[in-house]
């Protein structure tokens, strides 16, 4: 799950992390009513889960009342890579004389969460991390003992931070990472922390994202969630028990399984079709979860066919071919489908499945050839 | 031969009562796995199956000797479990459970490497060595014995190829499932050093997905180690980038993690890499024959 700059910059905040705060508008006049309190230069710097907002035109600065209207009026509806701007955060200027880069991550090869920081700040660390790699510097947290306070001052050393400013240092990296870890978050970052004119740390813009799998322990960050930012018909799909990613072509896709529902994807591209979505209905593959994963799919009106794809290992297939029947009877699906079934009772099922109406087949080259097939002859 | 689990396996179910559980116990009994404890809390005196339940692990080591253990308890609880397994001294935990938070598997991962035990999983079908022992929540029936070691990320994908192996002719030595979330106790290059030194394993079958750089690692590993023949599958060559498909590990994060990095690493590493499932038999007779 993520959350906005301003709900990461608060939860940062709350942990001793002395953020740049501001306040959050979601109209021009607001933006503007509180530019004049800030007073002097604000900047004004549109929510939204993407990042490349600088590149897109969501961070500006403002010296005056008009230039905040401006710069408001610009950014408010802004499309930025499909997301389009509600808030904008409007925060104080500030006066920077030094940028860096910190953020916390899990290192999967090493299975340890890691500190990583740069003197390249206010840049993408992707980059830094592609192209300079040896600009980053990390420390590894012990999984039982956590990241040591000398461990964050030997950063601050290595990026060069001087000697009265390291304890500022360390204390923000030791507070990102317990942040980072009462939240259950999968990422903590700040980009840039910045060292002001009159030589202040300061967390400049906050991002955070948390385990989807530890939310019930963190209440809280549900009142967070933005659903605007978020696709509807994932998180109808996630309330389900169902996986589901929205894709841009026209082949609806219900399996079985993440791993065969991707390959099933990549069958359907293989044979000349374009995957609409990705969604794993979960093992069993009852009438109830596939009619609702017919509804899912049929949502998107690009969808011009259905693939079902479903190895009925230890459910039997002749069951499986049932539910997807009288799933059909729940839900009202006008384009053609094409099922593969695999495993016991296969052929008693695929049989139920034509008897209704469907083009039952068993393998998956056969299914995702039949299926494009059917796409194109609509 | 075979790695991992064979028929002097003494199998404990953790979380035997539960509706997994139980179901699964049934399956596995009846495959003819040697299924000889069970472990609920508050469950002593019953039995599922036939096998008796315990109310702790170390009560079902004591009275039955079990030396590898399944997990089929809700997330909640399946950190805790591992920790009672391990501690109990069962050197190889099965953990079929997902939604595990990655936090939690931070520390299991290190717990219970530092004990010198072997954890699979956790979000994993676990592993089958056919017609001696299947250790977790995969079809029986598709598997045949033979000498194709398999090792997996995915659940339905791994029946998948195991089906089509077994209609070409080509059995397995064992087929393992390692899961599909960020962190997992047996890895890719785990399972290939297994198989590599298993005399009973002629070839291998690797299917990886995107996500994370276990694939990468196993090139590596298979360039330096494996003098098998390896055939390769990788899903998700359609995944877009920055979305979880369905595991909690198959994201493409930051540009990396991708499908065509994987098939790319691996063929620089002399594996064969079929573009669909059904292509891996294939792949996999040419490679016997070569």
């Amino acid at each position: 799950m993520n959350v906005h700059e301003y709900q990461a910059a608060d939860i940062l905040a709350s942990h001793g992390i002395p953020v740049n705060a501001g306040s959050v508008a979601t109209s021009v006049d607001d933006a503007v009513a509180i530019a004049s309190t800030l007073g002097g230069t604000v900047a004004l710097k549109a929510q939204v889960h993407s990042g490349g907002r600088g590149k897109a035109g969501g961070i500006k600065l403002a010296r005056t009342a008009d230039e905040a209207r401006a710069a408001a009026e610009a950014i408010l509806g802004l499309d930025i890579r499909g997301h389009t701007v509600r808030r904008i955060l409007v925060v104080p200027g500030v006066d920077i004389a030094q940028e860096f880069y910190l953020g916390i991550v899990l290192n999967r090869p090493a299975r340890r969460n890691v500190l990583m920081a740069s003197a390249e700040g206010g840049i993408d660390i992707e980059e830094v991390a592609r192209e300079r790699p040896e600009r980053i510097v990390r420390e590894h947290a012990d999984p039982f003992l956590g990241l040591h306070p000398y461990q964050a001052r030997e950063v601050g050393f290595q990026l060069g931070i001087p000697a009265d400013k390291i304890v500022g240092f360390a204390s923000i990296a030791l507070n990102l990472y317990a942040a980072y870890v009462a939240e259950d978050a999968t990422l903590a970052e700040i980009n840039p922390l910045i060292l002001t004119g009159s030589s202040d740390w300061v967390a400049l813009d906050s991002k955070m994202s948390f385990d989807d799998n530890a939310l019930d322990r963190h209440p809280a960050l549900e009142a967070l969630r933005d659903y605007d930012e978020e696709n509807a018909t994932e998180l109808e799909a996630r309330r389900s028990g169902i996986s589901f990613v929205k894709l841009d072509g026209t082949i609806g896709c219900i399996v079985n399984g993440a791993g065969l529902a991707m390959a099933t994807m990549d069958a359907v591209k293989l044979h000349g079709g374009e995957p609409a979505n990705f969604l794993d209905v979960g093992g069993g593959a009852s009438a109830n979860q596939v009619a609702k994963a017919f509804s899912l799919v049929t949502a998107d009106p690009n969808v011009e066919a259905i693939l079902i794809n479903i190895f009925g290992g230890i459910t039997r297939g002749d069951v499986v071919a049932e539910g997807i029947t009288e799933a059909l009877s729940q839900v009202e699906v006008t384009v053609p489908i094409v099922v593969r079934l695999a495993g016991t009772n296969a052929e008693a099922g695929r049989a139920v499945l034509a008897k209704a109406g469907m083009i039952a087949v068993d393998t998956m080259d056969e299914a995702a050839a039949q299926v494009v097939k059917a796409a194109q002859k609509r | 031969m075979s790695i991992l689990v064979n028929q002097e396996t003494r199998l404990l179910v953790q979380g035997i009562t539960g509706r997994e559980g139980s179901f699964h116990t049934e399956q596995m009994v009846e495959y003819g796995t040697s299924v000889v404890s069970g472990v609920t809390p508050g469950g002593k005196g019953k039995t599922v199956a036939g096998v008796p339940v315990f109310d702790t692990v170390a009560d079902a080591v004591n009275e039955t000797g079990a030396n590898a253990s399944i997990i089929y308890v809700p997330a909640r609880f399946a950190p805790d479990a591992i920790y009672e397994a391990i501690d109990a001294g069962i050197p190889f935990v099965v953990c079929i459970t997902e939604g595990i938070p990655v936090a939690d598997m931070v520390a299991v991962y290190t717990y219970v490497n530092d004990k010198g035990a072997r954890l699979l999983g956790p979000n994993c079908p676990g592993l089958i060595t056919p017609g001696e022992a299947k250790v977790g929540i995969m079809p029986g029936f598709i598997h045949t014995p033979g000498p194709i070691g398999l090792v997996s990320r995915s659940g339905t994908l791994t029946y998948e190829v195991v089906d089509a192996l077994t209609r070409a002719g080509l059995g397995q030595s064992t087929a393992v499932g390692i899961g599909g979330d960020p962190i997992i106790g047996t890895s890719f290059v785990d399972a290939l050093t297994l198989f590599q030194a298993d005399p009973a394993t002629e070839a291998i079958v690797l299917i990886g997905e995107i996500g994370g750089s276990d694939e990468e690692a196993a090139a590596r590993c298979i360039a330096e180690q494996v003098t098998k023949p390896v055939v390769g599958f990788i899903a998700g060559r359609t995944a877009p980038p920055g979305k979880r498909m369905g595991h909690a590990g198959a994201i493409i994060s930051g540009g990396t993690g991708t499908a065509a990095e994987k098939v790319a690493a691996l063929e620089a590493a002399g594996v064969r890499v079929a573009d669909r499932p059904s292509a891996v038999p294939g792949l996999v007779q040419r490679a016997i024959d070569a």
